[in-house]
């Protein structure tokens, strides 16, 4: 639906990570949606971090 | 029948039936050929994953590597965008796995009300993205007449600095507010999300409002005007709109299933 661009990663984290039907996995029953936010964006900054540093 | 040999079925959205052969070539996480599960006139998208990859422990540790999450995130995302040009689509959180298609028959049945209910809302409507920032520009103060000692110029322009951005701050705000107000009056509903950080979105100007409306699909043309319009009224602030996208921030909000 967004065409041929590509969509901005913190965009489509906003979404994919807050959005979205919260269904039980069979999985992953113990990751909170905020967990899972959380860890996502230790993820981002580590490797903000990691660019910085270079 | 679960999947052999250690396989899970990652599940990407649920949807409206439609004819597979639209997700012909349409490929999810790790490159795997997408297929459908069907339950009455309800489809889940699902593809195969190695189950080890996906159990908890390794979830955990996979989200804080960065390529990772990119790869999977943007995969998830291609095959919703898909899903989403050829039925009423539902997308789930990322990282929804089963133990095969079998349990994902069973969580299409036992949730078949509450999905027959959102899709219909979301029926020919499209999210839309919103941001708006402060302009960096107006930030920036306007350079003054240079002081006698060199450490109250220092010190007087720092305390313009802070008065410019928290002005800019204040006006982006307000302009914030006046944007959502207008751009809900647009939409079928509409929802605010914490504003991005600067240090994450790599954009210059900070991020005041991060909003998501879910619009009539016939609507989006006359919504992105009016966005525009309001971008050029407000000077100081810049406002940003992405999609269409699937209706990822309308999802209903709990898995509170009847039996």
């Amino acid at each position: 639906m967004n065409g041929n661009r590509e969509v901005a990663l913190v965009d489509l984290l906003d979404r994919l990570l807050a959005g979205g039907v919260v269904l039980t996995g069979d999985l992953t029953l113990a990751i909170a949606d905020v967990d899972l936010v959380h860890v996502s964006l230790r993820a981002l900054i580590a490797s903000i971090d990691a660019g910085e540093d270079r | 029948m679960n999947e052999p040999f250690g396989r899970a079925s990652y599940a990407y959205a649920v949807a409206r039936s439609f004819d597979p052969a639209q997700l012909a070539g349409v490929r999810g996480v790790d490159g795997a050929e997408v297929r459908l599960v069907r339950y009455r006139d309800l489809v889940a998208v699902v593809s195969p994953v190695p189950l080890t990859e996906f159990d908890e422990a390794a979830l955990r540790t996979k989200l804080e590597w960065l390529p990772w999450l990119e790869a999977t995130a943007r995969a998830h995302h291609a095959v919703v965008d898909a899903v989403a040009t050829s039925s009423v689509t539902l997308p789930l959180r990322l990282a929804t796995v089963y133990r095969g298609d079998e349990r994902v028959t069973e969580v299409l049945r036992q949730g078949y009300r509450r999905f027959r209910a959102a899709l219909d809302r979301l029926a020919g409507r499209v999210e839309l993205g919103v941001k708006v920032y402060t302009d960096p520009q107006a930030m920036a103060p306007a350079a003054g007449p240079s002081a006698s000692s060199p450490g109250r110029d220092y010190l007087r322009r720092r305390r313009a600095q802070h008065r410019a951005h928290d002005d800019a701050w204040q006006r982006a705000a307000a302009s914030a507010e006046r944007v959502d107000a207008t751009l809900a009056g647009l939409a079928v509903d509409s929802r605010r999300r914490p504003p991005q950080r600067q240090q994450l979105s790599g954009v210059r100007g900070e991020n005041v409002l991060n909003a998501a409306y879910l619009v009539d699909a016939g609507r989006t043309d006359e919504f992105a005007a009016v966005a525009r319009c309001l971008d050029a009224e407000a000077p100081g602030t810049r406002i940003e709109l992405t999609g269409p996208w699937a209706p990822y921030s309308f999802a209903p909000p709990d898995d509170e299933e009847p039996a």
